[in-house]
């Protein structure tokens, strides 16, 4: 049996785990150390840590946080944030991340995920895409992606959501296979932070048109959206981070409600 | 001493940190002389077959790797370690592989997605002391598009579209697909039943 995949994600920012925390039994809730540790302890099946710093001083302490918690952990680590270069990927590989997610770099420098592929191996590259899709109605918007095929489409957006780029997003995906991503971590701008459930319709888009594995992320709220994105969405693994945040979700009674609804995972 | 082989493509750091959490001591190995004064050899295997042997080629590690081979020393090969066990691979036609085993490594083909990146079970075929302890049925974790054909050696297999090699023990050689140092307490419990071999 082939077990989809449960990811949580830290996002950090000055080395520090941000965004709504309401752990108890936790010594400091905010230390990505021990919150990896905590999801490692509960059955995760990898770890997402996203930096999402603005500073340069944020970012310095980006490697010691990797360092940290890298040391303990014995699943696959990927790391994300402001990766640009080669040079970015090789400090963060040779830290203690299995994999780096690359996002605006990707669209802006599209030989980085070459480079990354071909230095490490595809398994080191993770594509992160933002999508947002676009309204039948939306005209006067030159610069929107037209594709020429019938169904909804979705634009790709880079700069954590705020600039849009005129990719469309299918098309963006398999453009990113082609250059060496080992997987594609997909967040729908729609659905993040609403936690009304994923973007199933967006996720299955890209999960069926591709031969590499897509990461659902943006929109979890409870149990049953996972079920959906697994079943409907056809995705490969399921990324939250707030979710988890709360004791009512942990990753050990997700499982437990996935495998009930028929959902293959590793417990 | 055990020496955890470094051709230039390999995920030593994370061996080397997961040998540590075990409590024994483990040396990057990638000068000939590491390997004829070690204990045990880990060979952590990424990326393509063709860069593998030729970084061991470049660095003079085929024949210390194969003197060790027939001295008895205790061997682990992790992922692409496992595949330079066969004669050859498809990711790199005509490049010669260690030959230990005979076959060539295949590529995946089917429906399911390449590379098969997660967590698949575990079937154990045959007792065997790498494997102490491991439950029937475990979840480790894989990483990789292409695949050992499951030959008598096999000691665990793994079904994804088809049956490969997940373990396999001929003598003194051990060698697994899936990365025990990525695969939690289960990975650790391989590395560690290796390390008290």
């Amino acid at each position: 049996m082939f077990a989809k995949r449960i990811i949580p994600c830290l996002d950090c920012k000055d080395g520090r785990v941000v965004k709504g925390i309401h752990f108890v039994n936790l010594r400091d809730a905010g230390d990505p150390g021990e919150l990896a540790e905590m999801y490692n302890r509960e059955g995760a099946d990898e770890l997402v840590m996203l930096d999402i710093s603005a500073s340069r001083e944020g970012r310095a302490t980006l490697m010691e946080t990797v360092r940290r918690v890298a040391r303990r952990l014995f699943i696959p680590l990927t790391v994300g944030g402001g990766v640009r270069t080669l040079e970015d990927a090789r400090r963060l590989l040779s830290t203690g991340a299995d994999k780096v997610a690359v996002n605006t770099a990707a669209v802006e420098t599209p030989e980085v995920v070459m480079q990354i592929a071909e230095n490490y191996g595809r398994q080191a590259i993770v594509v992160a895409i933002d999508a947002r899709r676009l309204k039948k109605s939306s005209t006067g918007d030159a610069s929107a992606p037209q594709p020429n095929r019938l169904g909804p489409h979705w634009e790709v957006v880079t700069y954590g959501g705020t600039k849009p780029t005129g990719l469309d997003a299918l098309e963006w995906a398999h453009r990113v296979q082609e250059l060496g991503a080992g997987e594609i971590l997909l967040t729908s701008m729609d659905t993040d932070g609403t936690q009304e459930g994923f973007d199933c319709e967006l996720t299955s888009t890209i999960s069926r048109a591709l031969h590499i594995p897509v990461i659902a992320s943006g929109g979890a709220g409870s149990a049953q959206h996972f079920v959906e994105v697994f079943q409907r969405g056809s995705a490969d693994a399921a990324l939250a981070a707030s979710i988890f945040h709360y004791e009512t979700h942990t990753i050990g009674s997700l499982k437990e409600f996935l495998r009930n609804q028929g959902v293959p995972v590793r417990i | 001493m055990i020496a955890v082989l470094d051709y230039g493509g390999g995920n030593v750091g994370s061996v080397l940190k997961a040998i540590e959490y075990l409590g024994k001591s483990a040396q990057k190995a990638d000068q000939p002389a590491d390997l004829g004064s070690a204990e045990k050899i880990i060979f952590p295997g990424q990326g393509h077959f063709g860069a593998m042997m030729k970084g061991l080629e470049e660095r003079k590690l085929l024949s210390p790797l194969r003197e060790a081979f027939a001295a008895g020393k205790p061997f682990l090969g992790i992922c692409l370690g496992l595949q330079a066990l066969y004669e050859s691979s498809e990711e790199a036609p005509g490049v010669a592989g260690l030959g230990i085993l005979p076959g060539s490594v295949a590529r995946f083909q089917g429906i399911f997605k390449v590379p098969h990146i997660g967590w698949s079970q575990l079937e154990l075929r045959s007792e065997n002391q790498l494997f102490h302890g491991v439950p029937e049925g475990s979840f480790v974790y894989f990483c990789h598009s292409y695949y050992g054909p499951v030959r008598q050696e096999a000691c665990a297999v793994t079904e994804y579209g088809q049956t490969f090699s997940a373990g396999i023990q001929k003598e003194n050689l051990w060698a697994v697909q899936f990365h025990p140092e990525k695969s939690g307490e289960v990975g650790l419990r391989v590395l560690s039943n290796f390390l008290n071999i």
